[in-house]
């Protein structure tokens, strides 16, 4: 079954996620990737404000191709997630509550959804361009300098994901290939 | 010997690009396909699924099968009896990748290594340039996303490990690599020459029809070998868990010192890009 979970995420709404949920994902995400990432954390090193709250809300580590006339966004698949790991952890720390990525995680990572109750989710690595047509709406919001890897506001319906790592310990990136291992 | 604009050689570098970022290639296509049929994890199924479906969707759309639009790899046969007349060949090449990254609304992925600004037009573009006999040109054009760049591997081996230490550095390389670099992948490997010299065999190994095997025979029973043992890892579409970790192993193989042993290996995500034309 396809459970509908609608972003920013509710608390009650996570409790149900396990490893290994498919999900459609509806409402309001933020694209980050590495300088993005790099950035914000710089920002609270500093003890500045950043420049959406990040509290309940879910940030898509992507980095899309501009858009064609008359579309919201080009091809927006999602990103390795690994290289956001050394971020990651102070991000959750300070009430971020979702991340959308593909690949494994680290342990420093894993331990940070576990200890805020988060969620990590898999998109489908290549499929920028069928990821595109969930995306509704988009907009920078910060860092427009950074071009591709600037923040920008999506507005998604249906987005396709897969729950990967819970807040119970599943982590359907070692849980799924050792089921097939020979 | 022939005269030959290099306006010519841009405006092919051109068309190869846009074609090649949104259009996947058959021999990619009907491999998806193939694993479709034979895969055993629903996770799996389902991304091929919708592997299958974005590609197609790409190319109705014209648009880039995946956001990574990648570097501009291009690979250049040029015939010695060749003259290329009109301006620099090299220029001629950058603007063709320009002007596709720019028409194309392809994204502008490269950037200065330590300081980390961007380039904007996706250029240096990374020839690599063969004189061959001859009078034609020879372009090839391979964007290449760095989810797949990232996970690749030199393997400087002693001799003594010989053609199972080898087999254990492809296989290991992919093991390590999991879900990262968006399997199912294509595994490009070249073994001998130098350091460079492995890891461009390896590069121009992918530019092979998908699931072609190789002309040598022992290399072509080591790949169907390889890819056997490969997708035993269980890794799977995504790396999620399953069957269809590699469509295809490509391998090449030059002479090498008698001190040395160099394998590498290139790892290409499923949206295994190039196309090829003769000018």
């Amino acid at each position: 079954m396809i459970k509908k979970i609608h972003a920013p995420l509710r608390a009650e709404e996570l409790e149900d996620l396990r490893a290994g949920d498919s999900v459609l994902l509806t409402g309001v995400i933020y694209t980050g990737r590495d300088a993005a990432h790099k950035r914000l954390c710089a920002l609270v090193a500093e003890g500045k404000p950043l420049p959406f709250a990040l509290r309940n809300q879910v940030i898509y580590y992507a980095g899309p191709c501009p858009a064609k006339p008359g579309d919201p966004i080009g091809s927006c698949g999602p990103t390795t997630s690994y290289r956001m790991d050394a971020y990651a952890p102070t991000l959750c720390d300070l009430g971020l509550i979702g991340m959308i990525g593909k690949g494994q995680r680290s342990e420093a990572v894993v331990e940070a959804i576990r200890r805020n109750g988060g969620v990590y989710f898999a998109a489908t690595g290549g499929a920028g361009a069928l990821i595109a047509t969930s995306v509704r709406s988009a907009e920078v919001i910060a860092f427009e300098d950074l071009g591709t890897e600037a923040i920008r506001r999506l507005e998604v319906e249906s987005l396709p994901l897969i729950v990967a790592i819970d807040a119970h310990g599943g982590n359907l990136y070692e849980e799924g290939p050792a089921r097939y291992r020979r | 010997m022939r005269e030959l604009s290099v306006k010519r050689i841009e405006d092919t570098v051109y068309a190869l690009f846009m074609s090649a970022c949104c259009e996947i290639g058959e021999d990619v296509l009907s491999l998806l396909e193939k694993n479709l049929e034979t895969e055993e994890s629903p996770f799996g199924r389902e991304v091929l699924r919708q592997l299958i479906e974005n590609d197609r969707l790409a190319a109705e759309r014209k648009m880039p099968i995946c956001q990574d639009t990648g570097m501009a790899v291009i690979f250049m046969d040029v015939g010695q009896d060749v003259h290329l007349t009109g301006g620099d060949v090299n220029e001629a090449i950058e603007n063709g990748v320009r002007r596709a990254y720019r028409d194309g609304c392809f994204r502008a992925s490269v950037l200065t290594p330590l300081t980390r600004i961007n380039t904007k037009d996706n250029t240096p573009a990374i020839v690599h340039t063969r004189i061959v006999p001859g009078e034609q040109v020879t372009l090839t054009a391979a964007p290449k996303g760095f989810g797949s760049e990232n996970m690749s591997r030199l393997w400087m081996l002693t001799p003594s490990q010989g053609v199972e230490g080898v087999k254990n550095a492809i296989v290991e390389t992919v093991r390590l690599a999991g879900g990262n670099p968006c399997p199912p992948v294509v595994v490009g490997v070249g073994i001998g020459g130098t350091a460079e010299r492995a890891m461009q065999m390896a590069k121009h190994s992918l530019t092979r029809e998908c699931g072609t095997p190789s002309d040598d025979p022992m290399l072509a029973e080591m790949e169907r070998e390889m890819l056997e043992r490969i997708n035993k890892l269980g890794i799977g579409p995504q790396g999620l868990g399953g069957r269809t970790t590699a469509l295809a192993v490509h391998i090449e193989q030059m002479p090498t010192h008698i001190a040395g042993l160099p394998v590498a290996v290139n790892m290409q995500c499923h949206a295994a890009r190039h196309k090829t034309a003769v000018i």
